[in-house]
């Protein structure tokens, strides 16, 4: 006998579910296309050739999971019954009409990933708490019952174990390298600090999904995130700060000023010329 | 002393007549090396310098795709450059040596990179003309007489053939798209055709280096064969993309069977060569700052490895 929608109705908490889920996803592929379009500003500008190449690979593997997030998120979106979250088209969403054609209030990537560049330093030490923070995500996340998210973590995880091992080396080098590269690492730290709790409290789409073993628990990440980070700054000679006050708010869509100009940027072309295709 | 000098050149020349590569550490002529250097740390520069007028659109790609393409693209130069100063450095020149000539302005890089990147087309501009000429070029270079440089050159067109499909790719979506998109095409079309004519360098009659570098093979087409073969491919593709090029005096001739066109404008190649271009000094600064910049990087990376190596050899010491 053919199953039918009558027969199992979509309940009002399926609906919540799914919607949470979409926001998750948004959440997620967020985070790796504003980490990529920043990093992809060192392209052509590195301190040395092959870490110019290094650091375009990130951003480039960071594009590629981004996509897959956005690809979800447009699926689940797309068979919804809730109302499209792009109200300026009709069409069908996309990872584009998902990356291009939302406003900053709509992003819901954590407040580190908009900071900006700096120097060398702060670029190594944002792309270290976040990697670091990310192989942890991506390890649980092959666990989730969500066969999508499951799919992208196991992919994603090999290439975050690069960028963690990358970045600590650098974190090491610049700590233990010279009298100037370690203020310059040290300033990136201070600067930095206030973005790193917001990483491990659970948004509203992450705890309403943790019960499912859909989403991960980020608070439960925070103490192995901290044993390796005390164990690379030892190395590197850093000291972790403590009793910073704390920012937050990107995961629910409030950001600093910055991200409106990073995707004023990034969307000029579709903003500019709407409904085309390039 | 003399007598043997001719018969390392002799034995050069038959080595070079026969088609044997040229190795590191096989005899050659002094003007040899010196043209060599000359040619591959050019191109390896171009590489470098390259990178800046499409990293210009990195941040702006119109699509996920597009950017992601275009960021491998852009990375892929950084490669290539790597390559060619590595070839560089079996001539005897470091690379750091070499990368200061550039930054010092005693280098120079291909010209057609002090144009702007005006608009989204150039990206696709860019990848069928200038990187259809260069193609043209480096196929050429793969037979090149010496090793390195030669065996770097085949690395290099395989990625290259990519680069040129994805940029008459961003046109052929363009052309098939909004009007503007197709003015926007047009334009970039406009803009790029004539610079792109004179990546082949000056007509053979005006060229210094050609008739050397043809002996000694390390060019084996001269620059008017050259860029009459890119006229006659890029006259017969734009058809495909129903754009025409600026150039009121293309036409097929019958009994050539080639493409005869117009009078290329030498005196803005000479400008250009010679720093007014365009964009002469912002890609030089840029490229100035990126070095200058990154100095403590290095610096910091050299002190830890220099750190790494006393302590490793401390606790050998202690070891034993």
């Amino acid at each position: 006998m053919p199953i039918t929608n009558s027969e199992f109705p979509i309940t009002n908490s399926q609906l919540l579910i799914t919607n949470q889920l979409i926001n998750y996803t948004l959440h997620l592929a967020d985070n790796t296309l504003i980490l990529a379009q920043q990093n992809s500003e060192w392209c052509g500008h590195g301190p040395i050739l092959e870490q110019d190449i290094a650091i375009t690979n990130i951003s480039l593997d960071l594009l590629g999971q981004a996509r897959n997030f956005y690809q979800y998120a447009a699926e689940l979106i797309n068979q919804s019954t809730s109302q499209p979250i792009n109200l300026l088209t009709s069409q069908p969403a996309t990872e584009d009409t998902l990356a291009y054609l939302r406003d900053n209030r709509e992003f819901r990537n954590c407040l580190l990933v908009e900071q900006e560049n700096g120097d060398w330093a702060k670029t190594i030490l944002r792309q270290f708490v976040f990697s670091n923070y990310q192989y942890l995500l991506y390890e649980k996340m092959q666990d989730s019952k969500d066969e999508a998210l499951r799919a992208i973590a196991e992919k994603a995880l090999k290439e975050v174990i690069y960028h963690l091992k990358w970045s600590s080396e650098w974190v090491i080098r610049l700590g233990d390298g010279t009298e100037e590269s370690n203020q310059r690492i040290n300033k990136a730290v201070i600067e930095l600090w206030p973005y790193v709790d917001e990483l491990f409290i659970n948004a509203a789409y992450e705890s309403a999904l943790i019960s499912n073993n859909i989403s991960v628990d980020v608070a439960s990440l925070k103490n192995l995130w901290m044993q390796k980070t005390k164990e690379i700054f030892a190395e590197a000679t850093l000291g972790i700060p403590e009793n910073i006050f704390a920012h937050k708010g990107g995961k629910q869509g409030m950001h600093t000023e910055r991200l409106g100009y990073i995707l004023a940027e990034m969307q000029f072309l579709q903003r500019a010329y709407p409904n085309s295709v390039w | 002393m003399s007598m043997q000098l001719h018969d390392f050149e002799n034995s050069f020349q038959q080595k070079v007549d026969a088609e044997i590569k040229i190795e590191p550490k096989d005899w050659m002529p002094e003007a040899y090396r010196k043209t060599l250097i000359r040619q591959i740390s050019q191109h390896a520069h171009s590489e470098i310098v390259g990178m800046l007028p499409e990293g210009n659109w990195i941040s702006r790609a119109p699509s996920l795709k597009r950017k992601a393409i275009l960021i491998s693209k852009v990375q892929d130069e950084a490669g290539h450059g790597l390559y060619l100063y590595s070839s560089c450095e079996t001539l005897g020149i470091t690379r750091e040596e070499t990368i200061n000539d550039l930054n010092s302005g005693k280098a120079k890089y291909s010209s057609i990179f002090n144009y702007p990147t005006l608009t989204w087309a150039d990206m696709g501009a860019i990848g069928w003309l200038v990187d259809g000429a260069a193609i043209l070029n480096q196929v050429m270079l793969c037979r090149t007489s010496y090793g390195p440089y030669a065996r770097a050159m085949v690395r290099i067109c395989k990625e290259e053939s990519f680069h040129q499909r994805q940029g008459f790719d961003i046109l052929l979506t363009l052309s098939r798209g909004t009007d503007a998109q197709k003015a926007m095409c047009q334009d970039a079309i406009n803009r790029w055709w004539w610079p792109s004519l004179m990546m082949f360098g000056p007509k053979d009659s005006e060229s210094t280096n050609t008739d050397q570098s043809m002996k000694w093979k390390i060019k084996r087409k001269t620059n008017d064969e050259l860029r009459q073969q890119f006229i006659d491919m890029c006259a017969e593709q734009v058809k495909i993309l129903n754009m025409h090029l600026p150039d009121k005096d293309l036409k097929w001739n019958t009994e050539t069977q080639h493409y005869d066109f117009g009078e290329i404008d030498w005196s803005e190649f000479w400008n250009v060569v010679k720093g007014n271009g365009p964009c002469n000094k912002q890609r030089l600064e840029a490229r100035r700052k990126a070095h200058e910049e990154g100095e403590w990087v290095r610096e910091a990376a050299a002190a830890y490895a220099e750190k790494r190596k006393s302590r490793a050899s401390a606790g050998n010491l202690e070891a034993a």
